[in-house]
């Protein structure tokens, strides 16, 4: 068997320091191989999205190692580390993070203007991305004239925009109601099945772990239980 | 690369127009004061020291009355005779030109026109002493001189009054209760140092003035000008001792009568205006600083929005060296279209006040350098420095920032 997309071992995070300290998490082993569809869930404190951010190469651990591909993370420097952002990671954030003032559209092209496509391929590839999650039409409104809900979509847009190597969703379909999240994950799962992208999401809601094919369950910064769902 | 930063760069700017503009706002403040000031208070020392240059050699200004200040009354004081001026013209070395002068406020009317004006008494050394040159006619003729008669030079001040664009050589104008003729028109002054009308005057011989208008042989003043590469000092202190000799002065009492040296004067007056520039300079200086401030509040407050904006950039594949041009850009752009339009508003602003004003208009490119470049200079350190402290965190940091 070859080595894992993903393979994360002792990895703890801490915040702050001294009597403040806090330890998110506690020695995760986790290994993901490319292809794999993985819901992630816990109860709220657990460390998910601390694990995610870590994933994502947005923030460095404490200690452990992280391997991307067999490659020792914490031996990328910082513009390595962001190129491989750039071409391979996806990445939704529970908050959203979407650009102030700036359209929908804009904000889904940005990681392809990063990548440095041309402005006609961006176009195209951002809107496509716009209608895969539903929000053809709302290319132009900001955020800020957007709700919660379509703002999520469009965070997820712009994740799914580059079609990365692996997608990392924290909670995408937490603002959403239950027809929209089943299209959501009906998306995510064609994605996986279809273009072979590696996905791994944080979620809640079991009828939604569901559609992954292997749960991995967060307890007090551990992992605590990692199987395969029936749809495996 | 480069390309893409100035593309996010304008789009920020755009998407940002309050925030794009108190930062211009606040530069060209800045620039547009300090430049404004600092040529405004140019051209005002320029004037003065071209005014300065314009009376050429030494003239002194020889009054009756005691040294001028409060609580001095010149009222008592002996005014000068004829043979005064004859006794300065023989015994003091170096002159030029003596011309007396005796002063009087009059109402000309010509045609059906009149206007208020003060005839000076003096003779054709008195073209000399003031620099006058003559525009058009001549000057006065020893006869007239000598026999008083009524002929007279006018400024074009009171030519335009009183005959609008013609030539007034040749007319006549009523004065109090006689006829002149205009023999001459003065060549234009323009504005004296301390802002009055030079070419509001009407010449005539010292004799007309006396007998038909003040009506005593008293002289008001004498203008005395210094032949070139005479000490005005021995020249002053040589004026003095004939003066206290000819009124008779005990040796500890006071002058009755003084001298002023209008160079000295003009070039005290200079250095009160240099003193003024940099005065204003230091005031334009405080408003570049508050300018500067501005912009720094500006980029500070923004800071946090700013922050989490790179912590996006970041988090979806900028490079921090993609951020950093971005940023740059900005500040750059911002800063720099600030600096021209303060450049270019206080060009205007220079250009528009000099002319109301009266002064010469000096274009002084350091000036416009250093206020532009200093200002650009903060638009850009306050721009690019949290910028940059943004972009080496790690993405979720920035993104956290509060
Ligand atoms: N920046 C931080 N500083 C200090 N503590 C933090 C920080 N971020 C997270 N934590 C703590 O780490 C723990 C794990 O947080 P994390 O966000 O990973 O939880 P989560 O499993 O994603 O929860 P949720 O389901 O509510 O999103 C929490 O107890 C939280 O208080
Ligand atoms: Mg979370």
């Amino acid at each position: 068997m070859s080595a894992p997309l993903i393979e994360l071992r002792g990895i703890t995070k801490t915040y702050g320091q001294g009597q403040a300290a806090f330890q998110a998490l506690r020695g995760v082993d986790l290994s993901i191989a490319a292809g794999e569809f993985v819901a992630v869930m816990g109860p709220s404190g657990s460390g998910k999205s601390t694990a995610m951010n870590l994933l994502g190469c947005l923030d460095t651990p404490t200690s452990g190692e992280y391997r991307f591909q067999g490659i020792n993370v914490e031996q990328l420097d910082r513009n390595q580390r962001a190129l491989l952002r750039r071409q391979c990671l996806g990445f939704v954030f529970q908050g959203f993070n979407l650009l102030a003032r700036t359209s929908a559209q804009e904000n889904v092209e940005l990681p392809l203007l990063y990548r440095g496509e041309p402005g006609a391929v961006r176009h195209t590839a951002a809107r496509a991305a716009l209608a895969k999650v539903g929000l053809d039409g709302w290319e132009t409104h900001t955020p800020a004239e957007l709700s919660g809900g379509q703002q999520q979509r469009v965070a997820i847009a712009r994740a799914i925009v580059t079609n990365p190597l692996v997608l990392l969703a924290d909670e995408p379909t937490g603002n959403l109601d239950s027809k929209r999240s089943h299209e959501i994950m009906e998306l995510l799962g064609r994605l996986n099945s279809e273009q072979g992208i590696t996905i791994i999401m944080v979620t809640h809601e079991p009828d939604m772990a569901h559609y992954a094919r292997r749960i991995v369950h967060f307890v007090d910064g551990l992992v605590d239980s990692d199987s395969a769902t029936e749809a495996a | 690369m480069i390309l893409n930063a100035l593309l996010l760069a304008l789009r920020e700017i755009r998407r940002n127009l309050l925030r794009s503009f108190l930062t211009v706002l606040g530069i060209v403040i800045g620039v547009g004061a300090v430049i404004t000031m600092v040529t405004l208070g140019n051209g005002a020392t320029k004037m003065v020291s071209d005014q300065i240059a314009s009376l050429g050699s030494n003239l002194l200004m020889v009054m009756p009355g005691q040294r001028l200040g409060p609580g001095r009354d010149s009222a008592g004081a002996p005014k000068f005779k004829i043979a005064d001026i004859e006794a300065i013209q023989q015994q003091v070395n170096g002159l030029k030109a003596v011309a007396p002068v005796v002063g009087s406020p009059v109402t000309l009317v010509a045609g059906t026109q009149n206007w208020s004006s003060t005839v000076s008494g003096t003779t054709n050394d008195y073209f000399i002493s003031g620099n006058w040159k003559i525009a058009a006619g001549r000057q006065f003729t020893d006869d007239e001189e000598r026999a008083g008669k009524a002929v007279c030079v006018i400024g074009n001040t009171v030519r335009k009054e009183l005959f609008g664009a013609g030539n007034p050589v040749g007319s006549s104008i009523r004065v109090k209760t006689f006829d002149c003729e205009v023999i001459g028109l003065l060549v234009a002054k323009g504005q004296g140092g301390m802002g009055q009308d030079q070419d509001d005057t009407v010449l005539m011989p010292l004799r007309t003035a006396q007998r038909r208008l003040t009506g005593t042989l008293d002289i008001g003043s004498v203008m005395v000008s210094l032949k070139d590469g005479t000490d005005a000092t021995a020249a002053i202190a040589q004026l003095r001792s004939l003066l206290r000799e000819r009124r008779k002065l005990a040796e500890n009492a006071d002058d009755n009568f003084n001298v002023m040296d209008t160079k000295q004067i003009a070039e005290t007056l200079s250095g009160t205006i240099g003193t003024m520039t940099a005065l204003l300079g230091a005031v334009a200086a405080v408003s570049l600083l508050v300018g500067g401030i501005g912009i720094m509040n500006i980029m500070l407050v923004s800071v946090t929005e700013r922050t989490r904006e790179i912590g996006i950039r970041l988090a979806i594949g900028a490079l921090e060296n993609e951020v950093l041009w971005q940023f740059l850009i900005e500040a750059v752009v911002l800063s720099a279209c600030g600096g021209l339009v303060g450049v270019a508003l206080a060009f205007a602003a220079c250009l528009g006040l000099s002319s109301l004003m009266h002064i010469p208009f000096l274009f002084n490119p350091a000036i416009n350098l250093t206020a532009f470049g200093f200002s650009a200079a903060i638009g850009v350190i306050f721009g690019y420095v949290p910028a940059r402290r943004a972009a080496q965190l790690d993405p979720i940091e920035a993104l956290r920032h509060e």
